[in-house]
């Protein structure tokens, strides 16, 4: 079953890895494992923070090549305040999923990387965006990614409901991290948690030994 | 590209589940050559005894050939032995086949029944030709998206009934997501009274789409 390590093609340190995005009432939350390997077998960072602050209540996420995603990150945060500053207000949403984009999409060629773009604004609330490997540009109410995603797109699906609370959207994403890291070897450490509303932006880590246990540990 | 000029290969998801008393078996129904499904309404619960079944992914013409060697083997040791085969000596027998020629073979195979010795029990063999126990067991393509749904719903001493929603529940959500699993779901549930068999049509699956 080789169709789902794509990732682990990448040459370099990549981020076999597993994120995620929620909406819930209120807000949004964005999650990850914190793992950094190169190849198959070396893992090359146990706590490595794959959610990007790109603007005051927008985050990204990265899977793929870590190289590819910290040098579009660092020009879409550039590119987002520089048009924060000219607009005079907060970014939308949108404006930040769409420069990575368009980045993605122009030099599809050369970048082997996927985000998943959240956050909170004051025209739409809590979005979520995911801007894919060639540059597609899509909105939905949740989102995972990265090679361990594979293992609980059946869990997600079964599990989300719209309008969750904050308690139960943190649980459905700390369940879900857990169970892509259980599974898939390129995924592990801890989980990072950002929840982002109108509020605040609040990051939430979970160390290894308080993941929820399921049932053959 | 001449989507006929592949073999026909059972790109699928299979499930197998123990409870107290038998065995819960589940299976989708596409077969597909290339991008065409051959058949839409596939049978791949396989039974190899009375109360042993196995559950086939991988090739479809290497799996129909290692369960019928298997089933000649195991009925003639049934009659050799004047007595129900054991699930372990069946899954044993697909493992010899399986790893002796795993250099030619495409099989993920999952063997489950009951046996008045140790009760229901599930066994994988998958490719490659290692033989384990587990109380639940998932394969096939579709597989991979449902580990972790199965992962979290999984609890030691369901029901008959509990085991058979689990699995419909967990086929459903690996048909959803892989394009090469679908059609309708079959299930079974081998116990020491017999076998049930039931299909649970297209309109009929549990739903979990929230648009």
């Amino acid at each position: 079953m080789d169709s789902h390590h794509s990732y682990s093609q990448v040459k370099g340190v990549s981020t076999g890895t597993t994120i995620l995005a929620v909406k819930f009432n209120g807000g949004v939350i964005i999650g990850s494992d914190s793992r950094a390997s190169m190849g198959e077998s070396y893992v090359s960072s146990k706590t490595i923070n794959k959610l990007i602050q790109v603007h005051d209540r927008i985050f990204c996420c990265i899977a793929g090549s870590l190289a590819d995603a910290q040098a579009v990150t660092k020009m879409a945060k550039f590119q987002l305040s520089f048009h924060s500053i000219q607009m005079e207000s907060p970014p939308l949403v949108k404006a930040a999923a769409s420069i990575m984009r368009e980045l993605c999409y122009n030099n599809k060629e050369e970048l082997q990387a996927g985000f998943i773009t959240a956050g909170w604004d004051r025209k739409k609330g809590p979005q979520i965006y995911v801007v894919s490997l060639g540059g597609m540009l899509l909105s939905q109410p949740y989102t995972i990614g990265g090679s361990g995603s594979t293992y609980i797109y059946g869990y997600v699906d079964a599990k989300f409901k719209p309008d969750m609370s904050l308690e139960e959207a943190t649980q459905f994403s700390t369940n879900a991290l857990a169970l892509a890291m259980g599974r898939d070897n390129v995924s592990g450490g801890v989980v990072h948690l950002v929840v982002i509303t109108e509020a605040e932006v609040k990051h939430v880590v979970v160390p290894g030994n308080k993941l929820p246990k399921f049932h053959d540990e | 590209m001449d989507s006929f000029s592949q073999n026909p290969e059972l790109t699928t998801s299979i499930m197998a589940v123990e409870f107290e008393g038998g065995v819960v078996i589940g299976a989708d129904s596409r077969t597909t050559t290339g991008a065409y499904i051959a058949n839409r309404v596939t049978d791949k619960l396989t039974p190899i005894h009375e109360r042993i079944f196995c559950c086939r992914s991988g090739s479809a013409a290497d799996t129909q050939a290692i369960a019928d060697a298997v089933t000649y083997q195991l009925g003639f040791h049934s009659i050799e032995l004047d007595e129900a085969p054991l699930v372990q000596t069946a899954a044993s027998l697909f493992r010899e086949m399986c790893y002796r020629y795993r250099e030619e073979l495409m099989a993920g195979i999952i063997v489950a029944g009951w046996d008045p010795r140790r009760g229901g029990q599930v066994y994988t063999v998958p490719v490659g030709g290692m033989m384990t126990r587990q109380p639940v067991s998932v394969g096939g393509s579709g597989s991979s998206y449902i580990y972790g749904y199965v992962d979290s719903n999984y609890r030691a001493g369901m029901s008959k009934e509990e085991c058979l929603k689990f699995t419909a529940e967990a086929l459903t959500l690996a048909m959803e997501r892989d394009g090469s699993s679908g059609g309708v779901v079959r299930l079974a549930v081998v116990s020491e009274q017999g076998v049930e068999r039931q299909v649970i049509l297209g309109n009929q699956l549990p739903k979990f789409s929230t648009v």
